[in-house]
């Protein structure tokens, strides 16, 4: 599969480019974009979305994990042509308001989840996921670890991770109850 | 890294798709990209064309019937997974695709995608094998059925012709007094496997094993059936000795070299021991 020398360029020109549409956040945005763009790199550069973060850019360490249309994906691995006509929340869309956290970034805050902070977007948007997909999730050591396991930190050991996340559920079902 | 220049089209229908495949021999097709897209990545394929067919219609949606379950080609191993059809129908498919890299990964990531990727460690092809499954392909001249058997040729690669493409899986319903299993072991979870092992094994009325397929990755140059272990078990009890038979009989298997993962000598023992473990598990559900 490996083809060193190429038979020809693509046919167009160059850098073929497609126009995308799609819903960033709660805000439609249309580009005009190379069809190579990784969707990582379009929130990023076209964007200014530099929330998403990129580590590996193989889809290995969860970093740049956003919700596609209502579930988690890599967009890493993920090219801006394929997200069009598609709904991305990024970590910015995360929060409900500019003063108030989501109680997912609340419960990291409260318990020191994070130390560089580099995989932290990813790991919050991991959790936000898990928690919409899982009305009443099992909150046992071994489900939690297995949910947080697309995503790699290297400074925390994880630890203060499980902690968030049922710290982040207890916070959510006070929040029902109230 | 980012990938390569190539050029895009997003065709509407098979005949679009198998059009664009055949009109450009140095193209390839992007379902849910989470094997394709990180090889771009790597610059280890450099295709001058991706032709996307998520956005065909016909490639969606998941049928049950009496006898098997037909998963169209843009279905994610997500919904395969939580499918409670599926898993009425072949509970094995769940706990194969449970093991397949991640939740993230496997929303994008497309069943039909990994088979038709063939990576030799990669578990639904062996899990195809395993349940004696099938792809439906469509090519210019149209369409037709290839069992798993006649899949699989090497590594990332099928018997497909160069214009054909896999439009369905068939994977059949698991036959009944059928006991499953599937188990793995990757250095780290998600991880492709450094061997996995895929047991079924089917017993009649007085315990005998009138039954039994294990199909395996992760162990050489693409998924294979372990026959000569599946030998050991057939119209026997699946004691001991019929299961350290077997056992034995899967080490044989394996083909791969050393490399920076295993070495084969480690492999043969992990084969060993995921086959004995399969096998009791899949004893115990089947009673």
């Amino acid at each position: 599969m490996t083809r060193q020398i190429r038979k020809q360029l693509p046919r167009e020109n160059s850098d073929p480019r497609r126009e995308v549409s799609l819903t960033v956040n709660g805000e439609a945005v249309t580009r005009r974009v190379s069809t190579r763009l990784l969707l990582s790199d379009f929130l990023r550069h076209e964007l200014g979305l530099t929330g998403t973060h990129v580590g590996c850019e193989h889809g290995v360490c969860g970093c740049c994990t956003v919700t596609l249309d209502g579930a988690a994906a890599r967009s890493c691995l993920t090219l801006a042509v394929q997200a069009d006509g598609a709904t991305i929340r990024t970590i910015e869309g995360v929060a409900p308001s500019a003063d108030v956290l989501h109680p997912v970034q609340q419960a990291f805050h409260e318990c020191h989840a994070l130390q560089c902070g580099f995989c932290t977007p990813g790991f919050i948007v991991s959790v936000v996921s898990f928690f919409e997909e899982n009305e009443n999730p099992d909150l046992s050591e071994d489900a939690i670890r297995e949910a947080l396991s697309g995503n790699l930190c290297r400074c925390t050991g994880y630890q203060n991770i499980v902690l968030a996340v049922r710290r982040a559920h207890e916070l959510m079902s006070t929040a029902k109850e109230a | 890294m980012k990938p390569p220049l190539f050029d895009y089209v997003t065709p509407e229908s098979v005949e679009e798709a198998v059009a664009a495949r055949a009109a450009e021999e140095d193209s390839v097709l992007l379902a849910g990209g989470q094997s394709l897209l990180a090889t771009l990545n790597f610059r280890i394929s450099n295709p001058a064309l991706l032709i996307d067919i998520s956005r065909i219609p016909s490639l969606r949606g998941i049928d049950v019937n009496d006898s098997e379950i037909i998963v169209r080609a843009m279905v994610r191993q997500r919904e395969v997974e939580l499918s409670e059809a599926v898993h009425q129908a072949n509970p094995l498919v769940r706990e194969v695709l449970q093991n397949v890299a991640h939740t993230v990964v496997r929303n994008r990531g497309t069943v039909a995608g990994s088979i038709a990727h063939a990576d030799a460690a990669a578990e639904l092809p062996a899990m195809l094998l395993a349940t004696e499954g099938s792809v439906d392909v469509q090519g210019p001249g149209g369409k037709r059925s290839i069992a798993a058997g006649d899949l699989f040729q090497f590594h990332l690669t099928t018997s497909l012709a160069d214009d054909e493409m896999i439009i369905a899986v068939r994977i059949p319903v698991m036959p009944p007094a059928t006991g499953w299993s599937y188990m793995e072991f990757a250095r780290r979870h998600g991880d492709y496997a450094l061997a996995g092992i895929c047991a079924l094994v089917t017993f009649d009325g007085d315990g005998r094993c009138t039954m039994a397929r294990l199909a395996a990755c992760g162990i050489a140059s693409t998924a294979v059936r372990l026959a000569s272990a599946e030998e050991e078990l057939t119209g026997g009890l699946l004691d001991e000795a019929a299961i350290a038979r077997a056992a034995k009989a899967a080490r044989d298997a394996v083909t791969a070299v050393d490399d920076s993962q295993a070495s084969t000598a480690y492999r043969r023992h992990l084969v060993d021991t995921l086959t004995r473990r399969t096998l009791i598990q899949a004893k115990g559900r089947a009673a």
